[in-house]
């Protein structure tokens, strides 16, 4: 019950938000989003995290099918749900200065999208993932097409084409295996029974099929193409939910609908996948050293930083799956405050060029201090949020394979390159005529970042308390694969 | 069986207006009379009796079908009415020649006896013809009805030869008949048989304008008058692929090897070749033309189908695919009348400028294209698992593969819509017509969201 109201409530005040008048919509979307979260907190407030899955509720959806309408949350899920509902509401916030055409409908389509994303992350029976998985990518490719940049019917066509190849495909698999269930179900245990008795051919065919989906979510090289365009074409509140929170349905679809459901196959091309991750690593991080657009340099950061999360997690340990979630979490944060920061360079400057801004610090001292937070977790640096989640999955990725380890290193590296030259080149040297006039934090942007750089702080210096929450869930998963891998 | 004859008297009512002077009244009495018929036919939905001595069974199936052809029907006369207002066309006579198809396309979901299934698709066709060629002052609507004239009678004449060998093959003409004797002893099936067998699935083929036998199809659907084709393109194409079914799962699927691979063969050719012409076309109505065939690529896979499954497969896709297509024609019919154009450049800007219009038509797209939450996506899931259930892999990734690319050329429309500005002033719209539009769009999405509803009562039907 309590995770169906979690669903219903954004999509009903989505459609609400349509029939709104147009300079109305703005004020209600955010209020709803802020009555979410509320209840979201009071949920995990009461969550126990020794639940396998709580909040559950099953109703039969399409009986003759065997399709339910089953949700329910692990700590897994609850911490994603959690990241979600705490995003949205800042990432209205965000768009308080801004007057979009339209902009009943532009804040309907968050609010169905967060529907959506809170639907993944809690489904429990795979039609249903499915729908929400597709569901997702509906609101966030029109607010791209309607309220994109130059250029944009190609780069959010291609978008949807490339996720939705993957998905159907995923289709396909879902059908396959719902096919093989003695009773025809869609239940995610009658999954994982199903797929961890398959013959290895047929497991590593499903986990192909899953995987493409996944993979072009993320994105992991190369299917990362779509990725650094459509970030750039899309508003930013459009790139801060593609980035702060859809690519995260990419790595929490590996955990749930992955690794548990054909642990062969996962684990026997893991490496392939792991190499694949740390290469697009390190490409990803030498490309944005060579960006010359702020907002695409961040696509492309964000690609290195999904690449290590990726790898971590099919080395399939524990530390490194935890580190993996707080990662999530720390990534997800961090990424919609840097794009905020985009967003309040090109409210007030009208360019992201690097080499024309410049002395920003000067003029601006509230900005600086929070663009360097967020650039220091950025780059892990201790006490900050990105810090725990890389340190462990470092250690994760270590133990399966040192050499691994020690190539993906050298990304911390170029992290640090890309990252200091060009806060450089923002915020130091000379204020020149573009930055001279620029205006300090207002106060509603202030209200974004607080609660970001609060949060940063919080994961950097005690982590414990996000990953208590995971931590019974991925040991139950540990154990659930750890026992269909020795039983072959 | 009373389904039949009130619709046929429908039509018979509709001709008489005109003599006795109550046409301004037509259009209600039809519409009135067609949502009595449909209350009819609901209430027959649970039976199956035979007719004239095994000619006609109304049996669930039939129910099912006819009903969905009578909804479809009385979603039509919404949309068309204002077509028919102005005074271009003589309303009684085409109102007339509406329901005689109607009537065609009952006796075609509910025939059991060959002779019936020929008459049927003869009943449907010739006002085809004639209502294809109605604007009669165009050299395309005269050269539409003229192709369709000459390709439907080729074809039927094919269908007619078919029907002839099996009976002389079995001396019968009763499919079930026919199907013991196709079952009972694979010797006793002569070569006369497995002829008469092809020329029919070529004969049908053509209806269902599958491919290779769908080159009228396009010039046919831009011929004739926009709320035609719609006719054409939904509730004919329901009855034929209704028709097809029956007759080759009731007679011939004890046969299955022996014509499996030459209908799989059809089936790729229909989807690749529907799919891949889509995307070249400039006019919209052309587009729904090519994306109709692709469509029916899909619809044909059922019959490949020996399962219960693969009968509520086709009920849903055709139920889907009906309604999203009569809603992209619906909208596309306003579109002309507001740009005078069916291209992709007329749909420029519709999303300022209409936004009603946009929003139905981005339904309609999405669930063509097979996309949640619309019924098309739960049509084509359902039946993507139904052919997979049969172990054809190779046909469903091929589908799965033409819908990736149908998603091209379904939103091309709607790129252009949101974007670009448009230059004519804004229609407004009748309450009615947008009262309708909504209707359809959130059946489609209604449909989507429960479709367990739809399989559920399908079910309970057995």
């Amino acid at each position: 019950m309590e995770t169906s109201i979690l669903i219903f409530l954004p999509l009903v005040a989505g459609l609400i938000s349509f029939l709104l008048p147009d300079n109305r919509a703005k004020q209600f979307a955010f209020a709803a989003s802020l009555a979410e979260f509320a209840y979201s907190l009071v949920l995990l407030l009461k969550f126990n995290p020794q639940d396998t899955l709580a909040y559950a509720t099953s109703v039969p959806w399409v009986k003759s099918m065997g399709i339910s309408f089953s949700v329910g949350m692990d700590g897994i899920s609850i911490l994603l749900v959690l990241l979600t509902t705490f995003l949205i509401p800042l990432i209205i916030l965000s768009s308080f200065r801004k007057t979009f055409a339209n902009s009943n409908y532009f804040y309907g389509l968050i609010l169905i999208m967060q529907a959506a994303l809170v639907g993944v992350f809690v489904a429990r029976d795979a039609f249903l993932f499915y729908v929400f998985w597709e569901l997702a990518l509906i609101p966030i490719y029109f607010i791209a097409l309607i309220w994109g940049g130059e250029n944009r019917k190609k780069i959010t066509f291609k978008f949807f084409v490339y996720t939705l190849a993957g998905s159907l495909l995923m289709l396909l698999a879902i059908i396959y295996l719902y096919l093989q269930t003695p009773n025809g179900s869609f239940d995610i245990q009658h999954f994982y029974a199903i797929g961890s008795s398959l013959s290895s051919t047929d497991q590593a065919l499903v986990f192909f099929a899953f995987f493409l989906a996944f993979a072009i979510k993320m994105p992991i090289f190369p299917f990362h193409t779509w990725q650094p365009d459509t970030y750039t074409v899309t508003p930013v509140q459009g790139t801060m939910l593609l980035s702060g929170i859809m690519l995260k349905m990419g790595i929490y679809g590996v955990i749930r609908w992955i690794l548990p459901l054909v642990p062969k196959a996962a684990q026997t091309y893991g490496t392939l996948v792991i190499v694949l991750s740390v290469i697009g690593i390190i490409y990803a991080s030498v490309i944005a050293i060579k960006q010359k657009d702020f907002k695409r340099l961040i696509a492309y950061v964000s690609i290195a930083h999904v690449g290590l999360i990726a790898a971590g997690i099919f080395t399939m340990g524990e530390e490194s799956l935890q580190g993996g979630i707080i990662q999530m979490l720390s990534h997800g944060i961090n990424v919609v405050g840097l794009f905020f920061i985009i967003d309040v360079l090109f409210d007030r400057t009208k360019t992201l060029e690097l080499t024309s801004l410049g002395g920003i610090r000067n003029v601006a001292p509230f900005f600086t201090v929070a663009f360097i937070i967020l650039l220091f977790s950025s780059i892990a640096l201790p006490f900050t949020g990105g810090f725990p989640g890389e340190f462990l999955l470092f250690v994760g990725i270590f133990q399966y394979n040192p050499w691994i380890a020690a190539v993906a290193g050298v990304s911390i590296i170029l992290g640090a390159v890309y990252m200091l030259s060009s806060f450089q080149k923002i915020m130091l040297g000379e204020t020149n005529q573009l930055t001279s006039g620029f205006a300090d934090l207002f106060t509603s942007e202030k209200l974004v970042l607080i609660p970001i750089i609060i949060l940063i702080f919080w994961m950097g210096i005690y982590p414990d308390t996000f990953l208590e929450i995971s931590e019974p869930a991925v040991k139950a998963l540990i154990k659930g694969t750890g026992t269909s891998l020795s039983l072959k | 069986m009373k389904t039949l004859i009130l619709t046929a008297l429908l039509g018979i009512v509709s001709m008489l207006s005109e003599i006795f002077g109550f046409r301004k009244y037509l259009w209600t009495i039809l519409v009135l009379g067609l949502t009595g018929v449909f209350c009819v036919n609901l209430s027959e939905l649970n039976y199956a009796i035979q007719y004239f001595p095994n000619m006609i069974v109304f049996d669930h199936y039939a129910g099912v079908f006819a009903g969905l052809i009578l909804l479809m029907t009385l979603i039509w006369f919404f949309i068309s009415k204002d077509q028919y207002d102005s005074n271009e066309f003589n309303q009684a006579d085409h109102y007339s020649l509406i329901m005689f198809a109607v009537t065609g396309s009952i006796v075609l979901v509910s025939f059991t006896h060959l002779a019936m299934l020929f008459l049927g698709i003869e009943i449907l066709s010739i006002p085809m013809f004639i209502l294809a060629g109605s604007r009669k002052n165009e050299l395309s609507s005269n050269e539409a009805s003229l192709k369709y004239f000459i390709m439907g009678a080729f074809a039927t004449g094919i269908l007619l030869f078919g029907i002839a060998l099996l009976y002389g093959a079995t001396g019968t003409f009763n499919i079930h008949e026919i199907a013991l004797i196709a079952s009972g002893n694979s010797e006793s099936v002569s070569v006369l048989f497995y002829t008469g067998v092809f020329m029919v699935m070529i004969g049908l083929a053509f209806k269902v304008s599958a491919v290779p036998f769908h080159f009228w199809t396009p010039d046919v659907y831009q011929g004739a008058p926009l709320v035609i084709t719609a006719f054409m393109a939904t509730i004919v194409k329901t009855a034929a692929f209704a028709a097809f079914y029956r007759l080759f799962n009731t007679s011939f699927i004890s046969l299955l090897p022996q014509w499996e691979s030459t209908l799989s063969v059809l089936i790729i050719f229909t989807i690749l070749t529907g799919n891949i012409l889509a995307v070249y076309q400039s006019s919209v109505k052309r587009m729904l033309a090519y994306s109709g065939i692709a469509q029916a690529g899909y619809m044909l896979m059922t019959i490949l189908l020996s399962t219960y499954e693969s009968q509520n497969a086709l009920i849903l896709y055709t139920s889907s695919y009906a309604l999203s297509t009569l809603c992209a024609f619906a909208v596309l019919h306003y579109v002309i009348k507001i740009k005078g154009s069916d291209t992709f450049e007329a749909f420029t800007g519709l999303g300022k400028s209409h936004p009603l219009l946009a929003v139905i038509m981005v339904i309609s797209m999405l669930s063509l294209a097979g996309i949640p939450p619309t019924v098309g996506f739960f049509a084509k899931f359902y039946l993507f698992s139904a052919v997979l259930q049969q172990g054809y892999l190779a046909l469903v990734i091929i589908a799965v593969l033409g819908s990736l690319v149908s998603v091209y050329y379904y939103f091309k429309v709607i790129i252009s819509m949101y974007s670009g500005e448009s230059e004519t002033d804004s229609v407004q719209l009748t309450v009615i017509n947008k009262a309708i539009l909504v209707l359809i769009g959130c059946l489609i999405i209604l449909l989507g969201v429960t479709p367990g509803l739809f399989i559920d009562v399908l079910k309970s039907l057995t």
